[in-house]
Parts: structure tokens; C-alpha cells; sequence
């Protein structure tokens, strides 16, 4: 486990943390910006002191203000990836690589990890030559050679373009499969955390919300509030099925048994996969529709109704045989409808609305 | 016939050796103040800024007379480093590049202070997560990074140690073959009546070295900009 509990004034905000995260998988530390995400992170990795608190990492003691214990975070060995890649310009790529490279044995490792973050081509090269995403591949390379107990990434992908996102994105998803590594991944994105995290953390105004499996904190109500009705969704677990012989479109197979046709993706069949479902692209009917475009029916019951005072949206959770879906529908819908708790109704979603972006292994 | 007489030869081969080491051995001092101004606040750091930039703006001849009262044989430091280690600064080379060192000081500083703080000290951050110590960092980071700021600190303090007049003559006198530089020599010629036409040629000679020592330090600056980004 690495154990966090520090408090730290951060200006007007006080940081106050106390969460215990699993030291395996990717552990999301999800918020809005200011929230203290980084703050936390510079913690962990030591580059700033908490006013009070402890951290332990496994059986290790990184900070613990009664014991007086502070490492520096070169003792700290955990490997730190910034946003802005901060590689160092007067070293070439391989320079940077091996400048906290510990030890003589690993020049397998040296070329295990250039492989797998794509580096062959740029050894030779000077960072000033290399495209954001290259760098950050570099950075995140750098890293991983100092034999990290646990790696910090602190919104590595936030200062790219979508493009640069998109190439990066790959790589860090192999990563995360490949190494049997702790992540501590900080992110405002929830597209980069539906598709890398195994858990979340999410912060508001220096306090951890809630903390968890992936899942469950996705389907949580804490998370729901501060979310904007076009950021929330459900996660549905599901196994890639079969592609449809004539459209360009993919059945899913929810553990459920119920099928979602999706926009065609590549993922092999039979892949466990998590799909995100825009509780603005959920809309009920009481009746089984007919002649409709929409290719998602699914039948649901109303579980839980909430309507917040100042909104003109209601927010439905259904049950999907065990699973839970959201749905934001109108405050004049609820009215028309009467909908209570209980109710059989029947969920539709756009196939159209499911790409690529809503799927993440699972 | 050769270019230049002995006398110019010994004068011009004196103000290099003089320039030479006076750079050479205030630079790591220059470089630690450098850093320790860069980097840290603490009590009395604007006075330390001050003393150090006082010989940029004190007259000459009083840095020249401050050199003879402390560090002359007589002096209270030059004669404790006779007596211990028989080192006298006193009507020799030594004192001029010692003279030289104090009027160039202040020069050196502040451009390798400005380097220091134009270095990115997240990049040094970004070290230490990757378990370097401090002195490491500073070795393969900071340092390497303030290259530009040190060749051009160690330029204009050449620059300036060759020019080196008035506190030379005060602290070391005007001695042929010992501290009888450029400038020294030129003045000489000066006060000689029917000289003119050497000290002419001591002035072309002067200009000379002066350009070229800028244009070196531009072709040297360009290239440790370039070195610490990595683009050559």
C-alpha cells in the first residue's frame, strides 16, 4: 500500500489527504485544476514538504513529520514524470536515458525499455529537436530506467495536442499492461483515466471525495456533482462480440447478456473491455419503442431519481439487470412521464454515440 | 625585421599572463558567489552584492591603495602570507593579476549570476527524482547550463584585466618585465617626450587584442549557447 495521510496549506485551500492507494495497477488522482492534485503528487515525490503527516511506501517511510523522517526524492526512488517532459537540453536522448540508470545489469533492460516506448530512432538526438509527444516518450523512459518502486505521472499528457495525445496515449497503455509497476497517474481527463486507470482518486478543494476501484467510483453520486451533465457517464463491463457482416459496427456483449452495438472498433473478439456511456446519449421510454434509428434498446427499472434544486436536469440511475446506468433526462420529461423508482422502462443509446474513445480494456 | 620589438613582445606576452591568471583563478570563486547570489536569500546578501560590485564604481586608485595597505608585504594579510607561506604580491606579476582579479570580479559575477538564474531549476528538480544528490546536480546540470554565462564572465573579465591601469600602478608600481603591462607600458611612452610613435603602436597593438578577444568570446558564447541546447 502506499499510505498517504499529509495536510499542507496551499494558499486559500487546505490540502488535507488521507487514502491508502494498492501498489498495483494505476491509481487515477482525478480533479479540477487547483484542486491540489499536483501538490500532492510533489509531495509524493518529495519536491515539496507537507506541513504535517505521513507517507509510506510498502514498508518504507518516505515522510513521517513526528519521526522527523523527510527523504530527499533522490532517496526516494520513485520515478517522476512532469508535465512539461523537462528533459535535459544539453544531453542527447540517450544521455537523458541514462543519466539515474542504476547499476551495470541493465542494458537489457535499457533496450527493453527503448522498445517499448518507441525510442530506436532518436537515441542520437538532442531534445530540442524532438516533438512534444517524442519527449514526453523520452521523459517517461528516463524514468522507468531508475528502477522506480512507484511511478509519479503528473498530467503527462496535458500540455500536448490531441494529436500528440493520441500517439502518446498508445504507449502508456502498453506501459501500464507490461510493467508490473505501481502508477500514480494525475489527470483532470477522464477520456485518459477510463482508458488507463485500474483506480481513482478524486480530490476537490484539497480534500480526497472518494477513492476506489474504477468502477465504482465512476458509478459513485460524490463523483456525479461536480461533473458537468456532458462529463458524466456510466462504465459498463462487456466482451467485444462480433462485427456486424454489412455495417461498419460492432456487437458488444454486456455481462448481462444484453448486446450494445457499437461504431466498429479493431479490438480482437472476446476482449474484456469497459464501455463509457454519456448519460447524455441515454434517453427512457415506458414502451418498447418501435420503427426507431436507434439501435440500443435495453430493458431497465428506474432505481434512483435525483434532481438537484438548481438544475434543469434530472439525473436517473437505472439497473441493467446488476449493472447501473445513468441518464440525464429533463425535469418536464420526469413530469411527463411520472417516473418513480420501480418503473420498467426501456433505455435507448445512440449506437452512433459509442466510438473508439468509450472503449478501454478492461 | 620582426613585427614587434622586444619590449612590445615582453609588455603584450606580461598583459596575457597577468589577464590570464587573474581570470583563471577568481573564476571558481566568481562561479561559487555567482551561484550562492543566484540561489539563495539570506542576511547580509545585499551587502555582500555590494562589496562585490564596490571596484566596479570605486576608483581605481583606491582599490589600488585598499591591494598595498592589506596585501603589500607591509600589509596586514600580504605579511602573514610571506611569513607563512613566503607568497608576496609586492612589486610583482602576482599583484597585478591580483589587481586585475579585484577590478574584473565584479564583471565575472554578474554574468554567471545571470546564468544561474536563468537555469530552469525544475530541470534540476527533474535530476533529483532521478537520484542525483545536490553536488551532482550541480555538476551535471547547473553548471553545464550556465557554460554560455560563464565563457562570457570570463571574456569581459580578460577584456577588463587587460585594460587594468590605475590600481595596477598604485599597488605594484610600473616595473619593466614585472608589472609594466599594455597599459603601463603605454603610459610610459606618454610621459617620455619623442615616444609618440610607440606609444601609437602600443595602442594599435591594444585595439587589437581587444577585438579579438570580443570576437573570440562571440564565436565561443555562440557555441556554449548552442552546446547547452543541444544543437550542435
Amino acid at each position: 500500500m502506499l499510505s498517504i495521510k499529509v495536510k499542507r496549506q496551499l494558499g486559500e485551500t487546505l490540502l488535507d489527504v488521507d487514502v491508502a492507494l494498492p501498489l498495483q495497477g494505476v491509481s487515477a488522482v482525478f480533479g479540477r485544476s487547483g484542486a491540489g492534485k499536483t501538490s500532492l503528487v510533489n509531495i509524493l515525490g518529495g519536491l515539496a514538504v507537507p506541513d504535517s503527516g505521513e507517507i509510506r511506501l510498502g514498508e518504507r517511510w518516505l515522510y513521517h513529520s513526528d519521526k522527523h523522517i523527510n527523504l530527499p526524492p533522490e532517496k526516494r526512488n520513485a520515478g517522476f514524470v512532469f508535465q512539461d517532459a523537462r528533459l535535459f537540453p544539453h544531453y542527447r536522448v540517450r544521455g537523458n536515458l541514462n543519466y539515474g540508470r542504476k547499476g551495470s545489469k541493465s542494458a537489457k533492460q535499457f533496450d527493453s525499455v527503448v522498445q517499448l516506448l518507441g525510442l530506436e530512432q532518436l537515441l542520437e538526438r538532442y531534445p530540442a529537436s524532438l516533438s512534444g509527444g517524442e519527449k514526453q516518450r523520452v521523459a517517461i523512459g528516463r524514468a522507468l530506467l531508475t528502477n522506480p518502486e512507484i511511478l509519479l505521472m503528473d498530467e503527462p499528457l496535458a500540455s500536448l495536442d490531441l494529436p500528440r495525445k493520441r500517439e502518446l496515449l498508445p504507449y502508456l497503455q502498453r506501459l501500464t499492461r507490461e510493467l508490473n509497476l505501481p502508477i500514480v497517474y494525475v489527470s483532470h481527463s477522464l477520456d485518459e483515466i477510463l482508458q488507463l486507470a485500474d483506480q481513482m482518486l478524486v480530490i476537490d478543494q484539497g480534500k480526497a471525495v472518494i477513492c476506489g476501484p474504477l468502477e465504482r467510483v465512476w458509478d459513485s453520486s460524490e463523483l456525479r456533482p461536480w461533473l458537468s451533465p456532458q462529463e458524466q457517464s456510466s462504465l459498463l463491463l462487456a466482451t467485444v462480440a462480433e462485427t456486424h457482416p454489412d455495417y461498419a459496427m460492432t456487437r458488444l456483449q454486456l455481462a448481462n447478456g444484453a448486446s450494445l452495438w457499437v461504431n466498429r472498433t479493431l479490438r480482437e473478439q472476446g476482449e474484456r473491455i469497459r464501455v463509457r456511456i454519456h448519460s447524455n446519449q441515454v434517453s427512457v421510454c415506458t414502451e418498447k419503442p418501435v420503427g426507431s434509428s436507434i439501435r440500443n434498446v435495453l430493458p431497465v427499472t428506474v432505481e434512483q431519481i435525483n434532481t438537484s434544486d438548481d438544475s434543469n436536469y434530472v439525473q436517473l440511475r437505472l439497473q441493467l439487470s446488476g449493472m447501473p446506468l445513468w441518464a440525464n433526462i429533463t425535469r418536464w420529461s420526469l413530469d411527463e412521464l411520472a417516473l418513480k423508482p420501480g418503473c420498467a422502462m426501456y433505455a435507448q443509446i445512440k449506437g452512433v454515440s459509442l466510438t473508439e474513445a468509450d472503449l478501454a480494456h478492461s | 625585421m620582426a613585427l614587434l620589438t622586444e619590449y612590445e613582445v615582453a609588455a603584450l606576452l606580461l598583459s596575457l599572463k597577468v589577464s590570464l591568471t587573474a581570470v583563471c583563478c577568481s573564476l571558481p570563486a566568481g562561479i561559487f558567489i555567482a551561484w550562492v547570489l543566484a540561489r539563495f536569500d539570506f542576511p547580509g546578501k545585499s551587502l555582500l552584492d555590494g562589496v562585490i560590485h564596490l571596484p566596479l564604481v570605486l576608483p581605481p586608485v583606491v582599490v589600488g591603495y585598499l591591494l598595498l595597505i592589506s596585501m603589500g608585504r607591509a600589509g596586514w594579510i600580504g605579511h602573514w602570507l610571506y611569513e607563512t607561506f613566503g607568497i608576496s604580491f609586492a612589486f610583482s606579476w602576482r599583484g597585478a593579476a591580483l589587481a586585475a582579479a579585484v577590478v574584473s570580479f565584479p564583471l565575472m559575477v554578474r554574468a554567471i549570476r545571470q546564468a544561474f538564474e536563468a537555469v530552469d531549476t525544475r530541470l534540476e528538480e527533474a535530476a533529483q527524482t532521478l537520484g542525483a544528490g545536490k553536488l551532482r546536480v550541480f555538476f551535471t546540470i547547473s553548471l553545464p547550463l550556465t557554460a554560455p554565462g560563464i565563457v562570457s564572465g570570463m571574456v569581459l573579465a580578460f577584456a577588463r584585466s587587460l585594460g587594468e591601469f590605475g590600481s595596477t600602478i598604485t599597488f605594484v608600481s610600473n616595473i619593466p618585465g614585472e608589472t609594466r603591462t599594455i597599459p603601463l607600458a603605454m603610459y610610459s611612452f606618454i610621459e617620455t617626450p619623442g615616444a609618440e610613435a610607440q606609444a601609437g603602436r602600443l595602442c594599435v597593438i591594444a585595439i587589437i587584442i581587444s577585438l579579438l578577444s570580443l570576437v573570440a568570446s562571440q564565436w565561443l558564447g555562440k557555441r556554449a549557447q548552442q552546446r547547452a541546447h543541444g544543437q550542435c
